[in-house]
């Protein structure tokens, strides 16, 4: 089932004499959401994402805009009327019944028509707990299962009506960090298996980059960018999806264009034309250049921790602070002037561990893991 | 190691230095209390004054309980407790349920539903009188609703035993209410409200969001305030005094515990003895009655 977000826009209202202003949650949301596929809204907490998400599930109304579930508009829809499945951050299962009597529970809601005869119902919900794997524990309490299988069975419960999309409002916030990785694997093959609209809402964007298939990013209120995740890592519009995405985060530093050259402090850490490579057109590059002729443009510059190669002859010079081995690889963890942060973290391998002596580093930049940012605005050169 | 070992000896002692006052208070108000009471029962004619008794046994409990006046406080007792215990608990979660999902005045109402906890017992007794008690002046504003609707009025205060009891239970379960509808209005609150945004998108309807979510959360609260409000019942005696003066026999109105006061120091009293037998009588009940609302209360809440 397609999903199409219409304008989207959601206002609260200011509340008593503290805080009078009007809150915009969700600010002019349009996006269409194809069929099958696994969506991550991804933004920091307080960017409207968990909104957004209640919007499409109808426990919130918006101001403005319209939601359409393919060619059907359901703005107006109460929940229960739009066939969705909801897994809550804290899975809400009703402790004081099983796994078993969570899962039916949806069905023994069904009335008229769509009513279940009791086997149909015990059927659907053993079919529903096999597809996330829990049939063996269908008769304990939800007290009594560990936090992964508590969200198998959130998901069981969302899942046994067949809804037409399926909604998890940050899945694996509840998760310890090995559970997480298993857990988001396995929403992934869920979401394979069954081929069911998946919108899911997280602030963790190693976790929306791995699952997904595209990705949303927002920041108050306001989408920023939306695409496949390799592509936005890659190709991020402003400052702010870039420093969102990544870990460890990319490195900003205050920069300059002067004469067709980068200069991050006294450093003319690279050519304009490598910046621009391939793939920007000749006009964009005069456009470019007459803006960035005149006299010294100021930029911020993001530099992946990838992007940066140890060479000895290197044209961009930071202070040593420590080195920090991970097993594959080691950061260079190190000082620069210009760097808004105070330490600029820089992934290599091992192998180069030994060409780190003294107290500075040298690197040379590879063009296609840096990114300028216009320093007003925050939008990608 | 004998250090470690002084230590431990150290703190226990002084743990229990601790415990001592506490367990004095106790032991001097409330266990040697109980025991007296307990020995006093099988004493027969046991006379406070004088610290003598004619021998031992079970005459005293034989007497309480061929007591008309006893037979008859126990009577008033178990209905003021079978007719108050549901209602009172019934109708608080029925209004908890109302303060909870009503916005404006919310805080209002609560107030308004919590006034007669803060209210001296015998002044809302007084307000019962006015309602009820007919007067050379007047019938109480009870009666003239009931002559207003076509009825002939009724002497709630020393008319039939039916309206003596209704009055009695209406004021109990009105002053009971409070604590019921505070602890009631608080633990609904508590409840997640997750849970019943599963619920709504689940298409659960109304009713069975309350009676399959909703009540089972709650229903820790509800159990303790059955109990709690059978152990409260059992004990009534100033709100009947309120009500009905202190001739309680004669008005057919005494409860148990009445009947021990009465015993004691009643106009008919000066007999510790039955007093004490009544009084175990009474604890023997509510013992029972509480071991059962427990063991029923283990198998219905989690």
């Amino acid at each position: 089932m397609k999903v199409v977000l219409q304008n989207l826009t959601k206002k609260f209202p200011g509340r008593g004499r503290k805080n009078p202003a009007e809150v915009t949650a969700v600010d002019h949301f349009d996006f269409e959401i194809p069929d099958g596929k696994l969506i991550g809204l991804l933004g920091p907490s307080g960017c409207g994402k968990s909104t957004t998400l209640n919007l499409i599930s109808g426990l919130q109304r918006p101001t403005e805009g319209r939601i359409f579930f393919g060619e059907e508009d359901v703005t107006l829809l109460p929940p229960e009327e739009r066939g969705i499945g909801l897994v809550f951050q804290n899975y809400a299962l009703y402790p004081h019944l099983t796994v078993r009597q969570n899962i039916l529970f949806p069905l023994e809601n069904l009335k008229g028509k769509d009513k279940l005869t009791k086997p149909q119902m015990l059927e659907k919900a053993l079919e529903a707990a096999r597809l996330v794997q829990i049939e063996e524990l269908m008769d304990r309490r939800p007290g009594e299962l560990s936090g992964g299988q508590q969200q198998r069975v959130a998901i069981a419960r969302a899942l046994v009506k067949m809804p037409r999309v399926l909604l998890l409002d940050e899945p694996l916030s509840n998760l310890d960090a090995r559970l997480r990785l298993q857990t988001r694997e396995e929403i992934r093959r869920i979401q394979r298996e069954t081929g069911i609209t998946t919108i899911f809402v997280t602030h963790d964007q190693e976790e929306a980059m791995s699952i997904s298939d595209m990705i949303v990013v927002m920041n108050a209120g306001v989408v920023q960018q939306i695409g496949k995740p390799q592509e936005v890592y890659d190709d991020p519009v402003n400052l702010f999806v870039a420093k969102f995405l990544g870990t460890p985060p990319i490195n900003v530093f205050e920069g300059s264009i002067q004469d067709g050259r980068l200069y991050i402090g006294e450093d003319a850490v690279m050519d304009m034309e490598e910046y621009e490579g391939e793939a920007a057109s000749e006009a964009e590059k005069v456009q470019d250049k007459e803006a960035g002729s005149g006299s010294g443009r100021q930029v911020y510059v993001g530099i992946r921790p990838e992007g940066f190669i140890l060479r000895q002859d290197g044209p961009f010079c930071c202070q040593l602070a420590g080195v920090e081995v991970m097993g594959r690889d080691i950061s260079v963890v190190s000082t620069n002037k210009a760097a808004l942060a105070p330490a600029v973290r820089s992934i290599i391998s091992t192998e180069d561990r030994e060409k780190i002596h003294g107290t500075q580093v040298r690197f040379a930049l590879r063009p296609r893991k840096v990114f300028l940012f216009d320093k007003e605005t925050g939008e990608r050169i | 190691m004998k250090i470690k070992g002084k230590k431990r000896d150290y703190s226990g002692w002084k743990s229990w230095l601790y415990l001592l006052p506490a367990i004095l208070f106790l032991g001097v108000f409330m266990v040697y209390p109980l025991i007296d009471v307990f020995v006093y029962s099988f004493e027969e004619g046991y006379n406070s004054a004088s610290q003598t008794y004619f021998g031992v046994g079970t005459y005293n409990y034989s007497y309480v309980l061929h007591d008309p006046y006893f037979l008859q406080a126990v009577k008033n007792t178990l209905i003021l407790v079978a007719v108050t215990v549901p209602l009172s608990t019934g109708i608080a979660l029925l209004i908890s349920v109302g303060l909870n999902s009503i916005g404006p005045l919310r805080n209002f109402l609560q107030t308004v539903y919590f006034l007669p906890y803060v209210t001296n017992t015998l002044a809302v007794g007084l307000v019962f009188m006015i309602l009820f008690k007919k007067t050379p002046y007047s019938d109480g504003l009870v009666n003239l609703l009931i002559t207003w609707f076509g009825g002939n009025s009724v002497d709630f205060i020393d008319g039939p035993y039916w309206a003596k009891m209704f009055v009695l239970c209406f004021y109990t379960i009105w002053v009971v209410m409070p604590f019921k509808i505070l602890i009631l209005t608080s633990a609904l609150a508590s409840v997640n409200p997750d849970y019943y945004k599963a619920a709504q998108v689940d298409g659960t309807s109304k009713l069975r969001t309350f009676t399959r979510i909703t009540l089972p959360m709650i229903s820790p609260m509800i159990f303790y305030l059955v109990i709690t409000g059978f152990i409260g019942a059992f004990k009534a005696y100033s709100d009947v005094v309120a009500l009905f003066g202190t001739n309680l026999n004669a008005a057919q109105m005494n409860t148990i515990v009445g009947y021990v006061y009465d015993m004691l120091y009643g106009d008919s009293g000066g007999y510790p003895s039955y007093a004490s037998a009544a009084a175990i009588l009474l604890f023997a009940i509510v013992l029972t009655i509480t071991c059962i609302n427990l063991l029923v209360s283990k198998k219905k809440v989690r």
